[in-house]
């Protein structure tokens, strides 16, 4: 009975943990796809071209990059601001 | 202590457990939409050349700078709205 209560505890946990990394990588897909296709797709045509595709493939490394910075220097700037006291992603 | 679908009901203990692992996780996603926004911002702000395989050193320098200066302006804006408040 009690294995099971426990059981159904971390389920449930380990399913909100999942439910938000995929909102998350979702969300930044979204971002990925909105800035790159107008840094990327000037004019559309009737297919994407090679050159586009390119673009599109630098541009998606690149913005993962920025959000990579964007978090480092977030997550340190509110250390900062809370007197050092750190925090999980 | 089985509830109706053959569910066992969570005690008073591992539901307040989970309340707490709840607004951890609700805290996590909090910080990861201000992270989206921000990356978005200081994408627009930063980024206005076209796309090549790295960035140039003007807009890499201008990522690292971004949020701060971002929180910053932030702040001093809060602080310039107290001070006009105490004039009046």
């Amino acid at each position: 009975m009690n294995v099971d209560m426990n059981s159904r505890k971390e389920q449930m946990k380990q399913q909100i943990s999942q439910e938000l990394a995929i909102a998350n990588a979702q969300q930044l897909i979204n971002k990925i796809n909105e800035n790159c296709f107008a840094k990327c797709i000037q004019k559309p045509t009737t297919s994407l071209t090679s050159s586009q595709e390119s673009c599109l493939s630098q541009c998606m490394t690149l913005y993962m990059a920025a959000f990579d910075q964007v978090s480092r220097s977030y997550v340190a700037r509110i250390s900062k601001e809370r007197g050092g006291a750190g925090i999980g992603l | 202590m089985s509830s109706a679908a053959g569910i066992p009901a969570l005690d008073d203990a591992s539901k307040k457990e989970l309340e707490v692992f709840l607004e951890q996780e609700q805290a996590k996603a909090k910080l990861q939409a201000s992270i989206h926004e921000l990356t978005n911002t200081c994408w627009n702000t930063c980024i206005t050349g076209s796309i090549s395989s790295k960035f140039s050193k003007s807009e890499a320098q201008c990522l690292e700078n971004c949020v701060d200066r971002f929180l910053d302006s932030s702040l001093y804006i809060v602080r310039q709205i107290e001070a006009q408040k105490q004039q009046i």
